[in-house]
């Protein structure tokens, strides 16, 4: 692991946290109650690793990479015993590997990139830590734009306007991604909460507020899946609620439209981490057969294990 | 492995075959594989390949771990980042499996605790806080982020409005605000990184809005912070946020 050694600094890149308290005034958005209330910034550690800023990095022999097979007696996870400082030193650490092992070894891409991104996927996952497309896909810098939200729902157009949305339209619109792909994933603790929910919605559960954009997918699963225990269940809403997903795509003028001049692709994924395996199929578009309620037509359909 | 021109030149020596129907199929190859055209982007071949080195790499060689995984997360963070391609906090500051709860979305954006409006961000935060029992809420803007620019521009510049994005990013006024008032005179450039590190301190603010977090702080089980990375310069910040009462006067 690297070791950083200033030459000249500052007591900004002094590990401790021993630095001067910054007060700032809470926004007004929080209405009068809170204007006598002084929120504080702590400057916690600045890691800054240009040659002008004179730090200089001493690697030991050792120098684990992004890149680097993950040696089990070398897998750096953040461990239990982490209080505040080590903790900030690890995500220090962790930047400062990247900065040497990606960055500075691809400097020309990473500039190119700093100019601008042109990812031609744009990838719907869940917030699940254990599911992320860079990981398990391995998308790297510049290949994909990513929304992460709970159970990777995309809400239909006349929902209105929402995070999932917002970032639709960029990727579509501006970036032009030529790939939309939603990758569900095994035992969905979102999932789960939809399956679980009774008619009526809890109105104090902000979960529950949500996931409820998958409902239609939920329903079709009970219908369908009736006879199977509810992990089976859930399972196969997992997967339902992706084909749903693409289907209220699809409920996007600017989506559809691009969809049928072939300018744009929509694909279903599912990530088990169970058994380590990838499903992943295309949305065969043809105008005409999708009814409201018909069964989402799909094309190249694989499975890998 | 052969080339395509190898492949094809191979595919040639059979042509002197006498059987047509054999000579017909091995032409129809040649052509197919005189259109293919390499640089062509395969989605597809794309994520298998992703994901089998995924597997190999990573999945098989720590067997114990993913099978914990498999049983439940125990994620320390809650990270909340922007969508850009270029800024996955996986590879900035290598979270693995199991780490970080992570949502992302335009320009990085926590809006205050609205149930109608913002029921998707509502609903990680509560998860990650009230089930998960995160440790950490960690936000993180960047450098050069569309969001912000946007949020900066319009409507000033004028330019037709997007039916969601500029109802998204209208969370960050309050900082854009800030901003121009404190660095009104400064190219638009600088005005926008300052906005960019303004709005991750807007986002924390507005982390405290939810019960979940403000009884977390209260209890001493949650910590919030805001980072900034610059993927111009190659820089990452990190900053805590320590909100208190601090006493002004009694009398």
């Amino acid at each position: 692991m690297a070791t950083l050694s200033p030459t000249s600094f500052t007591k900004n890149f002094n590990s401790s946290v021993d630095f001067p308290i910054t007060s700032f005034q809470t926004f007004a958005i929080f209405g009068p109650k809170l204007k006598t209330e002084q929120t504080h910034f702590r400057l916690s550690t600045s890691f800054n690793v240009r040659t002008g800023s004179r730090l200089e990095l001493k690697a030991m022999k050792e120098s684990p990479g992004l890149t680097q097979k993950l040696d089990k007696n070398r897998l750096d996870r953040l461990t239990e015993s982490e209080n505040g400082c080590d903790l900030f030193q690890h995500l220090k650490h962790r930047f400062l590997r990247f900065k040497k092992h990606k960055f500075e070894e691809n400097l020309g891409h990473f500039q190119n990139l700093a100019e601008g991104q042109a990812p031609k996927f744009m990838i719907i996952a869940c917030a699940d830590s254990r599911v992320c497309p860079s990981v398990i896909l391995g998308f790297q810098p510049g290949e994909a734009f990513m929304v992460r939200n709970v159970a990777n729902l995309v809400p239909p157009f006349e929902g209105g306007p929402s995070e999932t949305n917002a970032a639709l339209e960029f990727a579509v619109n501006s970036l032009k991604v030529e790939n939309i792909l939603v990758i569900g994933h095994s035992r969905c603790g979102g999932i789960r909460a939809l399956m679980s929910m009774q008619d009526e919605v809890d109105s104090s559960s902000f979960i529950r507020s949500w996931v409820i954009v998958g409902k239609n997918a939920s329903l079709n699963t009970k219908s369908a899946a009736s006879h199977l225990g509810f992990d089976q269940q859930c399972k196969h809403c997992e997967k339902e609620s992706v084909d749903h997903s693409l289907l209220n795509l699809l409920t996007y003028p600017w989506i559809e439209q691009k969809v049928a001049k072939g300018e744009l692709s929509l694909h279903g994924g599912y990530y088990d981490f169970v058994d380590c395996t990838f499903e992943k199929w295309t949305l065969d578009y043809k105008g005409s057969n999708l009814g409201k309620n018909s069964r989402l037509p799909v094309k190249n359909r694989f499975y890998w294990c | 492995m052969a080339s395509l021109e190898e492949a094809i030149e191979g595919l040639k020596k059979f042509l002197s075959n006498k059987d047509d129907v054999a000579v017909a199929q091995i032409e129809k190859l040649i052509t197919g594989l005189q259109e293919t055209d390499l640089n062509e982007f395969d989605p597809v071949k794309r994520i298998i390949e992703g994901f089998q080195h995924f597997k190999i790499n990573k999945f098989d060689k720590h067997p114990e771990l993913y099978e914990k995984l498999a049983e439940g997360q125990w994620p320390k963070f809650l990270v909340f980042a922007c969508s850009d391609s270029r800024v996955c906090p996986s590879h900035i500051l290598d979270f693995q499996p199991g780490e970080a709860f992570m949502v992302r979305n335009i320009a990085n954006m926590v809006p205050a605790f609205d149930k109608l409006k913002y029921s998707g961000v509502g609903a990680a935060i509560e998860y990650a806080v009230s089930v998960l029992e995160v440790q950490n809420i960690l936000v993180i803007g960047h450098s050069r982020c569309g969001g912000i620019k946007r949020l900066m521009t319009h409507p000033e510049d004028n330019s037709a409005p997007f039916d969601f994005i500029d109802e998204w990013v209208k969370i960050g006024l309050p900082a854009k605000v800030k901003v121009q008032a404190e660095f009104g005179d400064l190219p638009l450039e600088d005005q926008c990184k300052h906005c960019e590190k303004e709005s991750v301190k807007l986002s924390l603010c507005n982390l405290e809005t939810y019960p979940y977090v403000q009884m977390g702080l209260a209890n001493k089980k949650l910590r919030l912070m805001g980072g900034y990375y610059d993927f111009v310069h190659g820089k990452f910040e990190l900053l805590e946020f320590e909100p208190c009462f601090r006493h002004l006067f009694s009398t």
